[in-house]
Order: structure tokens, then C-alpha cells, then sequence
């Protein structure tokens, strides 16, 4: 198993330490469960999973403030959202279409948004979020709030034209925003080594006089969460923004209906050993900041916590039908 | 005055009044706008609040919808209406059904404000009016006003919307003179038509560009035939005022629609459908009439481009048509 590449023995908290294991925790269990209840036929819709991804995302997530900054999220959003904390319960039964859901049923997986908690909201359009992400470090930035804005987004976004329209923009007014790419490396089935003729798009950031930040080994939690804290701390100072890219992988496919015919399982298997969740684990403990016993109580407190949301999701209501007119203009 | 400065009136008294309002982009600021719609505002609001863009339609209305969600209240100038093509995934994907898909969490009051329309000799690219492209999305409202006071209102209501607003300004009429209350309080309602002009022998629905036609044509068979034609300005596309159509269909029983926009799929032939299916179609002796943009592309030769949009002379042969049952 690999090994994770920080120097340093930490000196974050141990509180702070287990909270960023169990979020990812949640979201392994979380996606798996919903994996499963799509097998089922449970869940009605389609889904993309972040299994594979989760230190990439909570490590972002956690050098910020929760409930005070912003992020953007794409329609690989499950992690960004479990790591900000969402309700778990509401975020089930919105996967299963429930009136109970984070969007009451009408936005499902790719939806997902927590405005209170700082998600402006996933997003079903490839590179969808960027406008809004911008628009949201511009309100920032005119307020003078001292808040940052995240945009996640994927390999796949980095040759839409708004990536380099919004790129632009915001360095162009210093906005307090941070690119974030998670190359997981396939949009859908092409490689993206195939679509870009560089080896990283973090090299782009050049072109808008803006630092690029290469996280080369995004299965390391650590590494995430340190290269983050320093990103933070530049754009909150008010530098502008930065690109950002991190590589990692998603085990599963690009959605509940792709078969993976376009990657071998010996490469699976292969990310599979660099597992962010079990290479975190091991740091813990091989550095003595928890014991086997609190990571075996978050384990469990994880598990029941998404059995707690499926119950939750299962005996909830569906919406109305008149709900389907509601909530189309605010008043 | 001019609907140019019924415009710059609406949006200086808006930011008078709020200021999370703010206009942004391509050459706002020290240009005073590609149509001269913000001349002026520079001075007195400062380029944070008449915000110069790059010329990046995406980034432009993304950061707009963002900027909306967050807590300030954008009106973009689109300029040519042609460009927002280049803003439809923000517009259509993003900002019409971000609330909907939330569960009625956040809105975008933004404005989105474009110079439709030909008869300034731009061609194709850039004399479109694009209105049925926005009003066929859920979540959209779509202000097409044919007056300088109509104008002033209706932006200023714009403006105080919690929702995106497309609202069509058009450039051949940006010199237009009327009447504009100066009250910094006149503020009209969304979604509320007009009688323009009252009549009992024919209705006339139109908007926007149109509207100036149509009350000329209404005029000109009055006084030529002692035609008396009712012509009902819509104002608002989206949401429709239907019940405005609808009575005075009934009242006249004769009905010609008339748009700039071309015939096929314009928005016109919505209202028509409106007034086919509702109880006015009882009432109707006479087959309903649309005259509208030939559909082509629009030409730039003067006399081409001329031709391609209905004038007042043909206004007036539809509705003598429809007085004569011919």
C-alpha cells in the first residue's frame, strides 16, 4: 500500500483528523449504499458515484470554513456535499426522489444543493457551475465578506469554453475564487490524455497569469488538505484566484450505467491499492494520533448513519403531485 | 424622452435605491454602452457598479446568475440580442431552473437586457428578436415593451423581480420620444397587458417594436374607413396576460396578431393557439391572422431588410382584410 507523502507529522487536532476520516467514511458508505439501492431498483435515477475520490474532496473541504464559504459542485457531487456536512438523511431521500429531500424530490443526485451550509449547488451541465462560481467570489469580493468560493469541476470541464471565459474573468478582478480540478481522468469513456495536448491542466493557469497547483497524489488526504490550507490562505489574502488539479480515481463507472469496458481491471486494481480511506487510516495510526478504538467507533458511527438516512429516506413521502408546479419563481 | 434615457433613468433610480444593484458589460462603462443606454452612470455609480466585462457572453451571465444567488441584483447589457446565444446554458440551464431543482431554495434576480430587432442595416447577426427562444423555458420572464414610459416601468419592475428577466429593448427605437413619469416610484406590473387603444370593430395584439405600427395602422383606417381597432399591447410575453387577449377578442371578434420576429414559431403563434383554445374562439367570425418576419435571415440591403418586417401599409390591408371578411 502506498504510503502517504507528508513530511510532517500533523498538528491538526484529533477531533479535526477524525472528522475528515469520517466524512470520508460517509461517503464510501453512502455512495456504496446507494450503489446497492440502485441495483435494487430503489433508486429511480441516475447517479454518479465519488467512491475512490473522497480524500481529493474532503481535503479541499476541510482547509475552509464550513458554513461560511462556498463551493460549486458538479454532478460528481456527492463527496463535495457529504464533506460540507449535509443532512445525510435528506440527501438519501432526495437520491430516492422523496418529499423530504435537500430539493424535495425535483433535483435528485445531480442537484444537490445546501445554500445554508454553503453549497451553491451540483450541477448537471459540464462546466455548469463556473459561471455561478465566479458570480458568487464577485458578490464576496464587492460585500467584503472574507469568503473564498471552491469550484469543483473535472477533467472532463477543462475543454468547455466556459473554463477559459471564467478563468479569465476572475483573475482579471482578483476574485476570491479556487479552480479546482479532480482529473479523475476519464470523461466517461476518453482518457484525458486524449483531449488535451499538455500532460496537466494545471499548466493552463500560465495563460491567466495565476498560480497552478499540482496535487499529484490526490488518494492522499494529507496532501490535499495541506496544499488546500496554503491555497486558502493566498486567495482569502485576497491574491486572486488559483487553478488547481488533483489526480485521482473513481472505482465504479461514470454513472449507474456504464459497464467500464474502456479500463482494465488490473487498473482498478491497481488505484485500489493507493485507497485514500485505508492509506489515511494507516497514517492515524501509525502515527499514534488516534487509537484503533476511535477509528472503529467512527466506522460504526458511519455505517449507522447511513442506514439511519436509507430508513429515513424509505418512509418518507412521496411529493405531490401539485409540488411539481411549485418553486418555479420566487416571490 | 427617449427610451434611451428611459432606460438610464429606470436602472440609475433602481441603484439609487438598492445598492446591490449593478449593470454589467461589454463597454458600459466610459463607452456608455454599445447603444448609449448607460451614458452617464459611469460618473455617478463608479466602475465597481457599471462594471466593464471582457467580451465572454459564458462568463458574463455565469457570473451574473452567481452574483444573483449570492445576493446582488445584476442587470446585464446583452447588447445585440444576437450574442445571447453565447449565454443560453447559463440562462436556459442554469438560472431558469436553479430554484426549481433546489426545492424553492435561492433565486436569481438578475435582468438580462437585449437590443432586439432589426432596421439599423446590421444584417443577420445582428437583428434578431430572439423572444420565443425564452419564453419557452419554465422559470424565465420575458418583457418585450413598446413605449418609453412602458419602458421605465417595466424595467424598474424588472429590476425589483426576485427572478432572470429577459427584457427586449429595441435598437431601431432607442430614439423613440414619449411621455415618461419622472416619479422615481412608477413601477409597472409584470405580466399585465395594455389597451393601447380601444376599439370595437377588430383586435390587435402585439408588442415591443410592433406596437408603433400598429398604432399608426390603427389610426390610419380610422380615419380612412372609421375602422375602429383595439389594439392590445401584451408588454409582458412571459408570464402572458391572457385574460386581456382573451376579452377583447371577444369584445371584437375579429383578430390579427402582429411580431417582428419570424412566422414560424414566433411568439405570436402562441397567442394565436391562446385564443383558439380559450372561449374567445366562439366569438371569432373571422379566421385568425398572423403578420409577422418573413422567415429569413435578415438581409442587409435597406429595401430587403424593410420588406422582410411588417410595415404600417401592411398592417393596415390585414386588418381591413379581416373588416371586410376578405
Amino acid at each position: 500500500m502506498a504510503k502517504t507523502s507528508s513530511k510532517k507529522v500533523t498538528d491538526i487536532s484529533k477531533e479535526k483528523l477524525l472528522e475528515m476520516h469520517r466524512s470520508m467514511l460517509d461517503i464510501r458508505n453512502f455512495d456504496n449504499k446507494v450503489n446497492r439501492l440502485v441495483k435494487r431498483g430503489v433508486v429511480p435515477g441516475m447517479t454518479h458515484f465519488s467512491i475512490g475520490e473522497e480524500a481529493a474532496n474532503v481535503g479541499a473541504v476541510a482547509a475552509l470554513e464550513i458554513g461560511s464559504d462556498l463551493i460549486t459542485s458538479n454532478h460528481r457531487g456527492h463527496g463535495q456535499s457529504i464533506a460540507l456536512g449535509i443532512n445525510l438523511n435528506e440527501m438519501m431521500a432526495e437520491i430516492m426522489g422523496k418529499a423530504t429531500g435537500t430539493c424535495k424530490g425535483k433535483g435528485g443526485s445531480m442537484h444537490i444543493a445546501d445554500l445554508d451550509g454553503g453549497n451553491l449547488g451540483a450541477n448537471g451541465i459540464v462546466g455548469g457551475g463556473m459561471g455561478m462560481a465566479i458570480g458568487a467570489a464577485l458578490t464576496q469580493k464587492i460585500k467584503k465578506t472574507g469568503k473564498i468560493v471552491v469550484c469543483f469541476f473535472g477533467d472532463g470541464a477543462v475543454n468547455e469554453g466556459t473554463f477559459h471565459e471564467t478563468l479569465n474573468m476572475a483573475s482579471i478582478w482578483k476574485l476570491p475564487v479556487i479552480f479546482y480540478s479532480i482529473n479523475n481522468m476519464y470523461g466517461i469513456s476518453t482518457p484525458i490524455s486524449s483531449v488535451i495536448n499538455i500532460d496537466y491542466n494545471y499548466r493552463r493557469a500560465a495563460s491567466y497569469g495565476i498560480p497552478g497547483h499540482f496535487i499529484e497524489d490526490g488518494n492522499d488526504l494529507m496532501a490535499v488538505y495541506n496544499k488546500f490550507e496554503e491555497i486558502v490562505k493566498y486567495v482569502r489574502e485576497g491574491n486572486g484566484p488559483v487553478l488547481v488539479e488533483s489526480i485521482t480515481y473513481r472505482y465504479l463507472g461514470h454513472s449507474t450505467s456504464d459497464p467500464g469496458k474502456y479500463r482494465t481491471k488490473e487498473e482498478v486494481d491497481e488505484w485500489k491499492k493507493k485507497d485514500p480511506i485505508l492509506r489515511f487510516e494507516q497514517y492515524l495510526l501509525d502515527n499514534k494520533l488516534v487509537t484503533k478504538k476511535d477509528i472503529e467507533a467512527i466506522e460504526k458511527a458511519s455505517e449507522d448513519a447511513v442506514e439511519e438516512s436509507v430508513k429515513f429516506a424509505l418512509s418518507s413521502p412521496e411529493p405531490t403531485l401539485e409540488s411539481a408546479f411549485e418553486d418555479i419563481f420566487a416571490p | 424622452m427617449s427610451v434611451r434615457d428611459a432606460i438610464i433613468m429606470a436602472m440609475s433610480e433602481e441603484m439609487r435605491r438598492d445598492e446591490n444593484v449593478f449593470l454589467m458589460g461589454e463597454d458600459v462603462g466610459i463607452f456608455g454602452g454599445d447603444f448609449g443606454t448607460s451614458v452617464g452612470m459611469l460618473e455617478e455609480f463608479g466602475k465597481e457598479r457599471i462594471r466593464d466585462t471582457p467580451i465572454s457572453e459564458n462568463a458574463i451571465s455565469g457570473a451574473a446568475i452567481g452574483a444573483a444567488m449570492t445576493g446582488l441584483r445584476p442587470i446585464v447589457d446583452v447588447t445585440f440580442m444576437d450574442f445571447i446565444v453565447y449565454m443560453m446554458d447559463n440562462i436556459v440551464n442554469q438560472a431558469a431552473k436553479t430554484r426549481y431543482m433546489f426545492g424553492g431554495k435561492g433565486q436569481i434576480p438578475v435582468v438580462f437586457r437585449a437590443a432586439a430587432g432589426g432596421g439599423v442595416g446590421s444584417a443577420a447577426q445582428h437583428s434578431q428578436s430572439l423572444e420565443a427562444w425564452f419564453t419557452h423555458i419554465p422559470g424565465l420572464k420575458v418583457i418585450a415593451p413598446g413605449t418609453p414610459a412602458d419602458v421605465k416601468g417595466l424595467l424598474k419592475a424588472a429590476i425589483r423581480d426576485n427572478n432572470p428577466v429577459i427584457f427586449l429593448e429595441y435598437k431601431a427605437q432607442y430614439n423613440m420620444k414619449g411621455e415618461v413619469p419622472l416619479d422615481p416610484d412608477f413601477v409597472l406590473p409584470i405580466g399585465k397587458a395594455d389597451i393601447k387603444r380601444e376599439g370595437k370593430d377588430v383586435t390587435v395584439v402585439t408588442y415591443g417594436r410592433m406596437l408603433e405600427r400598429v398604432m399608426k395602422a390603427a389610426e390610419e383606417v380610422h380615419e380612412a374607413e372609421g375602422v375602429e381597432v383595439e389594439v392590445v399591447d401584451l408588454r409582458t410575453l412571459s408570464p402572458l396576460d391572457k385574460d386581456t387577449v382573451i376579452q377583447s377578442v371577444k369584445k371584437t371578434g375579429k383578430v390579427l396578431l402582429v411580431n417582428d420576429a419570424h412566422k414560424t414559431s414566433g411568439f405570436i403563434g402562441e397567442v394565436a393557439a391562446t385564443i383558439a383554445e380559450s372561449e374567445a374562439f366562439d366569438y371569432l367570425d373571422g379566421r385568425i391572422l398572423r403578420l409577422a418576419g418573413e422567415d429569413v435571415p435578415i438581409p442587409y440591403n435597406q429595401t430587403l431588410e424593410t420588406a422582410m418586417i411588417p410595415s404600417v401599409e401592411r398592417i393596415r390591408k390585414y386588418i381591413l382584410r379581416l373588416v371586410n371578411n376578405r
